[in-house]
C-alpha cells in the first residue's frame, strides 16, 4: 500500500453492494439533499459503517431521522482538529442499528472562529459526556449543553489540548551532570 | 496598604502585597473569601468556602441538569416518591479515594435519608492525555500507549488499534494471526471477568469470593507472561499480527486454564447462586432499562442484562470468530443480579471459544508478510538490500499509513470498545478518539443508582464495572 493511494479510488468499485445494502442510508441522504456521502467502510473492516457529511445546520435534524430511521443506539461523539484545513474542526457522531448491525458515522466541519454547534443531548441522552469531553480537549461549543463544563480536566486548565496548535510539552529531565530540557 | 482593602486573590498576589498581616504560612496559600459578621466592621480571613468550581451539583432550575442527575432523562423505571424537600436532604461525596470506586471515580450524591436522589458522576482523576500522546507515537509504538487505557483489557485495546490501523493499510493478517488473537481476547475476557467477580464479591460483603477470582486470574495472567513477557500492558497485538508466536506447551496452558477456571467457576455459583444475602443484595437493584441503555450508549454485558441481544461478535465479527460456536447470554431484568449471570455465562462462553481455538489452531506466520508493515528476520537483513532497508525505514520512520478515517471496534469485557483514527498520511495518527465502553457506563450510572438506597451504590457502581483508566484515558 502507497501512502499517496486515494482511498476513494480504493473503494469505489465495491460502492455498488454496499450502497444497495443500506436502503436505510439511501433514504436517510434523500431526506437531506445538502447531506454527503463519504464513504463506505474499508473492504477489511469488520465494521460496517457508513460516512456520512451533513451542514451544520441538519445536523440536530439528521441526527433525529437518524434516529427515527433505527439508528437509534448512541455509540460515540468524537471531534477532530484538522489544523490547516478550513474549516478546521470536524465532529463525528457514530450510530449503531442493533436490529441490522450497521452504523452510521454522521460528521460535520466547524470554522476556526466559530466553532459552535447545537447539542444532541435533547436527542440522545449518552451525548452528554461526550459532548463535555469535546468541548473539553477540542474546544467545541454546544449550544444548549445542559452542563458544558470541563469533564476530563481540572477545572482552571487554560486551553484546548487536543488542538494541533496546543503544545505537547515535557518535565525537563534530571541528568548528574545538570538538567536538559526535552 | 491596610487591612481594609479589596481582597486579593492568591494567583495575582505576592506575599508582601497580602493584605491580613496574620496571614502567614500555609494559611497563605487558601483562597481567601470574605466573611463580614453582622453589626461588625470586622473580616474573617480565614474563612474559606466550600467552593468545588464548576463540578458542584447544579441548582435544581435546570431541568435537564437535573433528570440527568436524578437518572429520570431518558425512563424513569423507579417509582419514586414525589419530591419532598426535607431537611434531611444531604450532598455526599463517594470518593475519589473510596475503595469500592474502583480507582479514582468521584460521586456526588443527594440524599434523603437513606435514599439517594440525585447523582452525579465526575471523572478526570486518572486522565493521563493518552489521545495526545498518541499522535506523538509512530503506529508501531501506538500499541504500547493503548494497551495502558483500559488495563484490565490490554488485549482489548491492542486488537481495536490494530484493526484500525490494517483497515487504513488495507492489509489482512495471516489466519494463525487471527486465531492467537482470537485466543488471547477471548482469554483476557475471562481473566476481566473473575477479576470483576472478585471485585464485585468483595464490595458487596463476599470477601472469599475475593480471593478465588484474584486465585483463577493468576492462571490466565500467569499464561499471558509465559507467551507475551508481561503480565498487564503485554504490547502482544501489533497492526500486522502479533509480536511473537505462542510459546512451547502453550496447548497444555490453555487446557489447564480451562479446567481451572471451570472449576472454579463452578465455586463461585456454589458459593453465590442461593445465598440468600448475595440475592437480596442484587436482585432488583441498579436497574437500567434496554431504552437507557441504547440511549446513553451502554453496551456489553450490562446491555446484555436488561435483554438487548447485541454482542459485535455475533454482529459485527471480526478476526474470524464467526467460526466459532458460543452463545450470547442475556438477562431480562437489568439488575445486579442479571449482570452477575450474564458475566458468568460469558466466562464460560469465553472459554469454549478458547477451547475451540486451541483445537483448531492453524499453522503458519503469525504475521502479515508485507515487508512495510512487518520488519524482516534478523538473518535476511545480511543477505538483502531490500530487507536492510525496510528495516531501517520500518524502526527509524514507522509504518506507514495512507490518509483516511477509519473506525473499528470489539466486544471488549465491558462494552464496545472502538478506535476512531484519522490520518493524513505518514507514520503517526493525526487524531485517535477511543470510544470507551466504562465512559459510556458511568454516565449511565445517575440512571441506575437514583432512588435507590445508599447502600446499594455499591452494588451498582460494582456491577457497572468501570475501569478508570479507560474512562479517563
Amino acid at each position: 500500500m502507497e501512502a499517496d493511494l486515494e482511498p476513494a479510488a480504493d473503494h469505489a468499485a465495491e460502492d455498488e453492494t454496499p450502497r444497495a445494502a443500506s436502503t436505510q442510508v439511501a433514504s436517510l441522504l434523500e431526506r437531506f439533499p445538502e447531506a454527503r456521502f463519504l464513504e463506505r467502510s474499508y473492504a477489511s473492516s469488520a465494521t460496517r459503517y457508513t460516512m456520512v457529511e451533513v451542514p451544520n445546520e441538519d445536523w440536530v435534524a439528521f441526527a433525529e431521522a437518524a434516529k427515527d430511521s433505527g439508528f437509534d443506539t448512541f455509540i460515540d461523539l468524537a471531534a477532530v482538529d484538522h489544523y490547516t484545513d478550513a474549516p478546521r474542526f470536524e465532529v463525528a457522531v457514530n450510530l449503531l442499528d442493533i436490529a441490522t448491525a450497521q452504523r452510521i458515522i454522521v460528521s460535520t466541519r466547524l470554522p476556526y472562529d466559530d466553532p459552535s454547534l447545537p447539542t444532541l443531548t435533547g436527542v440522545f441522552a449518552g451525548a452528554n459526556f461526550y459532548e463535555r469531553e469535546a468541548y473539553d480537549l477540542i474546544g467545541i461549543d454546544f449550544t444548549g449543553h445542559p452542563d458544558l463544563t470541563r469533564i476530563l480536566l481540572p477545572d482552571e486548565w487554560e486551553g484546548h489540548p487536543l488542538r494541533k496548535d496546543y503544545d505537547v510539552g515535557a518535565i525537563p529531565v534530571e541528568f548528574k551532570a545538570g538538567s536538559v530540557n526535552l | 496598604m491596610t487591612d481594609t482593602t479589596k481582597p486579593t486573590d492568591e494567583t495575582d498576589a505576592t506575599p508582601e502585597e497580602v493584605a491580613a498581616p496574620e496571614l502567614e504560612g500555609a494559611s497563605r496559600r487558601r483562597r481567601i473569601h470574605e466573611v463580614w459578621v453582622s453589626g461588625t466592621e470586622e473580616r474573617y480571613p480565614f474563612a474559606t468556602s466550600t467552593d468545588e468550581g464548576a463540578q458542584e451539583l447544579l441548582p435544581r432550575d435546570q431541568e435537564t441538569a437535573l433528570a440527568i442527575q436524578e437518572g429520570t432523562l431518558v425512563d424513569d423505571d423507579y417509582t419514586s416518591q414525589p419530591e419532598v424537600i426535607s431537611d434531611e436532604r444531604q450532598i455526599i461525596n463517594m470518593g475519589p479515594q473510596h475503595p469500592s470506586t474502583h480507582g479514582v471515580l468521584r460521586l456526588q450524591m443527594e440524599l434523603d435519608g437513606e435514599t439517594i436522589r440525585r447523582v452525579k458522576p465526575i471523572i478526570g482523576y486518572l486522565h493521563t492525555g493518552m489521545e495526545k500522546t498518541a499522535e506523538t507515537l509512530n503506529y508501531a509504538q501506538g500499541s504500547t500507549n493503548v494497551t495502558r487505557m483500559d488495563y484490565l483489557a490490554p488485549f482489548h485495546n491492542e486488537l481495536a488499534f490494530s484493526l484500525t490501523v490494517e483497515q487504513l493499510l488495507g492489509i489482512d493478517v495471516p489466519e494463525r494471526a487471527d486465531a492467537i488473537r482470537v485466543l488471547m481476547t477471548e482469554l483476557n475476557r475471562v481473566a476481566s471477568h473473575l477479576l470483576w467477580a472478585a471485585t464485585m464479591g468483595m464490595d458487596i460483603g463476599a470477601l472469599s469470593m475475593m480471593i478465588y477470582g484474584w486465585r483463577e486470574r493468576e492462571v490466565c495472567l500467569e499464561f499471558f507472561e509465559k507467551a507475551t513477557g508481561l503480565r498487564m500492558n503485554h504490547n502482544y497485538i501489533r497492526p500486522g499480527g502479533v509480536a511473537a508466536d505462542l510459546p512451547d506447551g502453550w496447548e497444555d496452558d490453555v487446557a489447564n486454564i480451562i479446567t481451572v477456571v471451570t472449576a472454579g467457576v463452578d465455586e463461585y455459583e456454589e458459593l453465590l447462586n442461593e445465598n440468600p444475602i448475595f440475592l437480596d443484595r442484587t436482585m432488583g437493584v441498579g436497574v437500567i432499562t434496554p431504552e437507557e441503555c441504547k440511549q446513553y450508549g451502554v453496551t456489553g454485558p450490562i446491555a446484555r442484562a436488561s435483554g438487548i441481544g447485541f454482542d459485535l461478535r455475533k454482529a459485527m465479527p471480526y478476526c474470524g470468530i464467526e467460526a466459532y460456536e458460543f452463545e450470547v447470554p442475556i438477562g431480562l431484568h437489568g439488575d445486579v443480579h442479571d449482570r452477575y449471570e450474564v458475566r458468568i455465562a460469558e466466562i464460560r462462553e469465553s472459554l469454549r471459544i478458547v477451547e475451540q481455538v486451541a483445537a483448531a489452531m492453524p499453522t503458519g506466520d503469525y504475521r502479515t508478510p508485507d515487508p512495510k508493515v512487518t520488519p524482516p528476520p534478523r538473518k535476511r537483513i545480511d543477505e538483502s538490500m531490500e530487507a536492510l532497508i525496510h528495516h531501517f525505514k520500518l524502526f527509524t520512520e514507522g509504518i506507514r499509513v495512507p490518509p483516511g478515517t477509519a473506525y473499528q471496534s470489539v466486544e471488549g469485557p465491558r462494552g464496545e470498545l472502538g478506535c476512531f483514527l484519522v490520518s493524513k498520511g505518514g507514520a503517526r495518527p493525526w487524531r485517535m478518539h477511543w470510544r470507551a465502553p466504562s465512559f459510556a457506563a458511568v454516565q449511565a450510572l445517575p440512571a441506575m443508582m437514583t432512588d435507590s438506597l445508599v447502600a446499594d451504590v455499591v452494588a451498582s457502581l460494582a456491577s457497572a464495572d468501570p475501569v478508570l483508566g479507560d474512562v479517563d484515558r
